[in-house]
C-alpha cells in the first residue's frame, strides 16, 4: 500500500463519517458530493479509471443533484 | 425501549459485528496480492481474444455483457419509475415563478455563471462523446461517458438558461432515445442468435486492436448504452426541475 492510497483511506474514512455526522439534509447533499470525489480520488489511486469515472459523475454530480431537486420541491410544497 | 436498553443492544451488537468483521480480515489475502484465477486470465486474453485494450470494458460488455444487460434495465425500470411518480397530477398546474417569496425580485444568473456553464457545456459534451466511443481502449465506456453527456445539458441549466432547455429536445424524443438505447443492446445481442450462436456473442469482425473501429459488437453496445444512459439522465433531471421550477401545487 502506497503512502496515498493510505492518506486516501484515512480521508474516505474521515468523509464517510462527516457524511453521517451531517444532519440538515442540504448540507448533507455538500458533504456526499464531496465524500463522492474523495471515493473517485481513492479509486484512482487503486488504478480502477473506469470505477473512479463512474463515482465522480455519479457520487459527486448526479446523486447530490437529486437530492437538491427533492429537497426544493419538498421545501416548496410546506409554504 | 429506553434509552439505557437500546444502548445495551447496540453495545452487544456492535461488538459481535466488530469481532467478526475483525476475524473475517484475517483471512483476507493482503492488500494488493489478488489470487482471483479468472481475473488474470480474462486480463491476459481480452486483446488477442477480442482486440479489447480496457479489460474491465472486456467483462462488461463481452464476457458477462449478459449481467450487464440487466443492470441496464434495472436503470431502465428506475426512470420509468420516476417518471411514473413525477407526472402531473390532478391538481397541479402549470405555472411560472422562480421564487416562492411574493415581492422580490428573482436574483438574476450573473454573467460569469453564464459564460462558465455555457462554455463548459461543448468540451464536456466532446469529452462524454469520446469516452463512449473509446469505451473498449481506455477507461470508460457507455455509462461513464452518458453520465458526462448528461452533464453537459445540466451545465446549461446551471448557467441560468432553463427556458432555452425545452428549446434543446421534446420529452417524446428523450423517451424515445432511451427505448431506442436500450432496445439496441438487446438488438445487437440478438445478432449472435440470428447467426446461430450464442445470445451477445462477438460475432462481428474485431479489426486492428487499438483502432476505434474494432473489438466487433463492443463499440456498438457501448454507443447504446450511453444513449440510453444521457437520455435517461436527461429525462430524470427534466422531470425533476419541471416540478421543482413549473409545476406549483394549487392551493386546496
Amino acid at each position: 500500500m502506497t503512502a496515498l492510497q493510505s492518506v486516501m483511506l484515512v480521508f474516505v474514512a474521515a468523509g464517510g463519517s462527516g457524511v453521517v455526522i451531517t444532519r440538515d439534509p442540504l448540507r448533507q447533499a455538500m458533504v456526499a458530493s464531496f465524500f463522492g470525489i474523495l471515493l473517485a480520488i481513492l479509486f484512482f489511486t487503486l488504478q480502477a479509471p473506469d470505477v473512479a469515472l463512474s463515482e465522480v459523475v455519479v457520487g459527486a454530480v448526479a446523486l447530490p443533484l437529486m437530492i437538491l431537486v427533492s429537497l426544493a420541491k419538498i421545501r416548496g410544497g410546506q409554504k | 425501549m429506553t434509552p439505557r436498553v437500546r444502548r445495551i443492544v447496540f453495545l452487544v451488537a456492535g461488538g459481535v459485528f466488530a469481532v467478526t468483521l475483525a476475524w473475517t480480515f484475517r483471512a483476507l489475502p493482503s492488500f494488493g496480492h489478488f489470487n482471483g484465477a479468472y481475473g488474470t486470465a480474462l486480463s491476459r486474453v481480452s486483446v488477442p481474444e477480442r482486440h479489447i485494450t480496457d479489460a474491465v470494458t472486456a467483462v462488461n460488455f463481452d464476457y458477462r455483457g449478459f449481467d450487464t444487460l440487466g443492470e441496464e434495465f434495472i436503470f431502465f425500470a428506475a426512470v420509468v419509475g420516476v417518471a411514473l411518480i413525477l407526472r402531473a397530477q390532478h391538481g397541479e398546474r402549470a405555472e411560472h415563478s422562480a421564487d416562492y417569496a411574493t415581492g422580490r425580485a428573482v436574483p438574476p444568473t450573473s454573467d460569469a455563471v453564464r459564460v462558465l456553464g455555457l462554455g463548459l457545456t461543448p468540451p464536456t459534451v466532446l469529452f462524454g462523446l469520446y469516452i463512449v466511443a473509446h469505451g473498449h481502449l481506455t477507461p470508460g465506456g457507455g455509462f461513464q461517458g452518458g453520465v458526462v453527456l448528461a452533464t453537459g445539458v445540466l451545465l446549461i441549466y446551471l448557467a441560468g438558461e432553463f427556458d432555452d432547455l425545452h428549446g434543446l429536445y421534446t420529452e417524446t424524443a428523450l423517451e424515445r432515445s432511451e427505448a431506442i438505447g436500450a432496445g439496441g443492446f438487446i438488438a445487437i445481442g440478438l445478432l449472435g442468435i440470428a447467426i446461430g450462436s450464442a445470445l451477445l456473442d462477438n460475432v462481428l469482425p474485431l479489426g486492428t486492436t487499438g483502432s476505434v473501429f474494432s473489438a466487433g459488437i463492443v463499440p456498438l453496445i457501448n454507443a447504446s448504452v450511453g444513449l440510453e444512459i444521457a437520455a435517461g439522465l436527461v429525462l430524470l433531471l427534466t422531470m425533476f426541475l419541471h416540478q421543482t421550477i413549473v409545476l406549483r401545487e394549487t392551493s386546496p
